[in-house]
């Protein structure tokens, strides 16, 4: 395993590090020493790295990941795996705002709780939360999965589009056109096996599933006092 | 007169209700909706027309105007990027998305660009195979909707272009009908076909400038700080946002004025929100001079740039460049008189149509439709689109070495008068024949 001491050696080193090595007869494994909080932690990989951030990460950690697991053993600062493409980012602790933000596919698992606008705009990624989310989380959410283990604060899924949503908790109010929706087989499947990657031992009959009323694709005038 | 010979009273419309803003009212009664549609600002403002140049004479002398050269190039991007980019002329090609705009109508700005020795500007959909392989410089829009963002592409960019407002919405975020999203930008943008995709007005994962300089930051160390990273806001407050801009780190600042042009969105916001161009400019310069930073972090001005003394005029002013959409589009063929029957057959007339939304464009610009589109030559409309460049840079550096310059950039405010008190006030020049301007503090 390769070490980076973030705190002695600059940011801009690590991520040209990381970039520039691509999956082969290298070392893939990363360890990053003393994150401290710091931004933009391992952003724009695209290899099949294995990257562990010993300690707290700031905004953006694992932005725009390709391929590569990033894992951070501690909590991570805003939008976190923000754009993911492929891949894999857990964070061992709780997750600030906007949580995979716009992320277009991989899964981002986050073991303690998310906080408001988790999964805003998310194109395709999954992300597992084991924990609670805060409010208007997924937000314009257009494809992908979000499993949240805990509870969901105000407005879920406001004004969203093709994205699933999975709550085991409670749901403190829905957005404007998400609905609860039937839990069918593929449902489960899915979650099962979304919670299976997670390493949640979750069960999938506990959740309940949400997803959009279609109510406002096209602007209907009997629907405007809505927004 | 009456049948009885008393003089009948004229009849007299309003003023304030005028046959356009009663027809609006009747449309709204019927359908419910407002307006929507697409294009920049139509009222009258205080525009570049009043100003004018005073050219050289005694107290300065010209350059001669065929032979003495005057040099257009400039570059973009010098306070950070490793590669800034170099432009031959301060002229470049706004924003504009495929969805918006047709496929060939990418194509042919792309050309047009290239062949004049600038760059060119993606949009909210994100980029396409074809304006990248014709764009020698193409920009790349980093968007609150994010649609079709991705690492590839961002690698591929010359420059980044994070888009924080508009000048024709600032406040508003994007729009495209259903009626323009075919497959293909369906797909690019991860929504279903045929719905209305009405697009965040703020990004999603980032508020304040203190946030907006880390997201610069993790633009920069994915992109290796390789390519400039510009942000582009409307014209509302122009001295704090260009300042909060460069606070947050771009290298260059897009500032787009009312008359900027829009895909699509509400007529009341592209006619009440925001400032005129010419009102942004001078805070913008003010801001940039106060910081140290004038000409270090480059200023590019749009909305509503149609000539070649409009782009001196700006350049005067203290802009390192200016952005074109509108007057690129006119010049590959929107609202071509040529299609004058069939804009009449949609209810309006060429020069006055601006439903770009319901993509029915017979000029094959503003549409998704196959066979609309194939109307647009992209050769032939890039063609055009360099020639008016070309124009555009030929009328600019006539008036620069009238004014005695051997570089557009040279052109100062000195160089400039006003024709009314409000061109004056706005452009910080004196009233034609006076030294005064309202506003100018006694020395």
């Amino acid at each position: 395993m390769q070490q980076y001491d973030l705190e002695a050696d600059g940011l801009r080193g690590l991520n040209a590090a990381l970039q520039a090595q691509t999956a082969g007869p290298e070392q893939t494994a990363w360890e990053v020493l003393n994150p401290r909080g710091s931004h933009a932690i391992a952003v724009g990989l695209n290899a099949p790295l294995e990257v562990t951030v010993r300690g707290p990460a700031g905004y953006y950690c694992g932005g725009m990941n390709q391929q590569a697991t990033v894992r951070v053993q501690g909590s991570a600062g805003p939008g976190v795996a923000e754009n993911m493409m492929s891949g894999r980012v857990i964070i061992e602790g709780d997750a600030s705002q906007y949580a995979g933000a716009t992320g277009h596919g991989g899964l981002l698992v986050i073991k303690g709780n998310a906080s408001s606008r988790c999964g805003i705009s998310m194109k395709g990624i999954d992300i597992v939360v084991h924990g609670n989310i805060g409010h208007m989380s997924a937000f314009m959410a257009q494809a992908g999965s979000l499993v949240v283990c805990g509870d969901a604060g105000d407005a879920l899924g406001d004004s969203i589009y093709e994205a699933r949503l999975f709550v085991r908790g409670s749901v403190k109010s829905l957005g404007t056109d998400c609905v609860e929706k039937e839990m069918r087989p593929e449902h489960l499947e899915i979650l099962a096996g979304l919670l299976e990657r997670a390493e949640s031992d979750a069960k999938p009959e506990e959740f309940r599933r949400y997803g959009s009323a279609r109510k406002l694709y096209n602007f209907d005038v009997d629907h405007a006092d809505e927004y | 007169m009456d049948n009885k010979g008393i003089p009948r009273t004229v009849p007299a419309k309003s003023a304030t209700f005028t046959d356009p803003v009663n027809a609006e009212i009747r449309r709204a009664a019927a359908t419910g909706i407002y307006d929507i549609r697409g294009g920049g600002a139509k009222r009258r403002v205080p525009h570049f027309d009043d100003l004018l140049f005073l050219g050289a004479s005694i107290s300065r002398y010209p350059l001669e105007g065929y032979r003495e050269k005057c040099e257009t190039k400039v570059t973009l991007g010098t306070r950070f990027a490793k590669n800034p980019v170099e432009l031959e002329i301060p002229i470049t090609i706004a924003g504009m998305s495929f969805g918006a705009l047709s496929g060939p109508a990418k194509e042919a700005l792309g050309r047009g660009a290239s062949a004049a020795g600038t760059s060119t500007t993606t949009g909210d959909g994100g980029m396409t195979a074809e304006e990248r392989t014709h764009s020698s410089k193409l920009v790349y829009q980093y968007l609150p909707s994010r649609y079709g963002m991705n690492p590839d592409d961002l690698r591929k960019a010359d420059a980044i272009e994070v888009v924080v407002g508009q000048g024709a919405k600032p406040g508003g975020g994007g729009m495209l009908l259903g009626q323009k999203i075919s497959d293909r930008v369906a797909d690019m943008r991860t929504l279903p076909k045929g719905i209305d995709q009405r697009s965040a007005c703020r990004h999603p994962d980032w508020t304040g400038p203190d946030d907006l300089e880390i997201k610069i930051l993790e633009l920069r160390e994915i992109t290796g700080w390789r390519v400039p990273v510009y942000v582009k806001v409307g014209g509302t407050r122009p001295y704090y946002d260009v300042a909060l801009a460069v606070k947050a780190g771009a290298d260059v600042v897009v500032l787009d004025g009312m008359q900027g042009g829009t895909a699509a969105t509400q007529d009341v916001f592209i006619e009440n929100v925001g400032l005129p161009t010419l009102a942004c400019i001078r805070p913008a310069v003010q801001a940039l001079q106060d910081l140290g930073l004038h000409r270090e972090v480059q200023l590019v001005i749009s909305g509503g740039i149609r000539t070649g003394a409009d782009v001196a005029k700006a350049l005067a002013l203290g802009a390192d460049a200016v952005s074109i959409g509108t007057a690129a589009m006119i010049a590959i063929g929107d609202n071509d008189p040529k299609w004058e029957a069939e804009y009449q057959e949609l209810g309006t007339t060429a020069g006055a149509y601006d439903d770009w939304h319901e993509g029915r464009d017979p000029a094959g610009i503003t549409t998704q439709d196959p066979d609309l589109a194939a109307r647009l030559d992209p050769v032939d409309a890039g063609r055009r689109l360099r020639n008016y460049l070309k124009v555009l840079t030929l009328e600019a550096q006539t008036i620069a070495r009238a004014c005695g310059h051997n570089h557009l950039h040279n052109l100062e405010p000195e160089d400039l008068c006003a024709l009314t008190m409000e061109a004056a006030a706005m452009a910080k020049v004196p009233l034609a024949g006076t030294d005064w301007y309202p506003g100018k503090k006694e020395t």
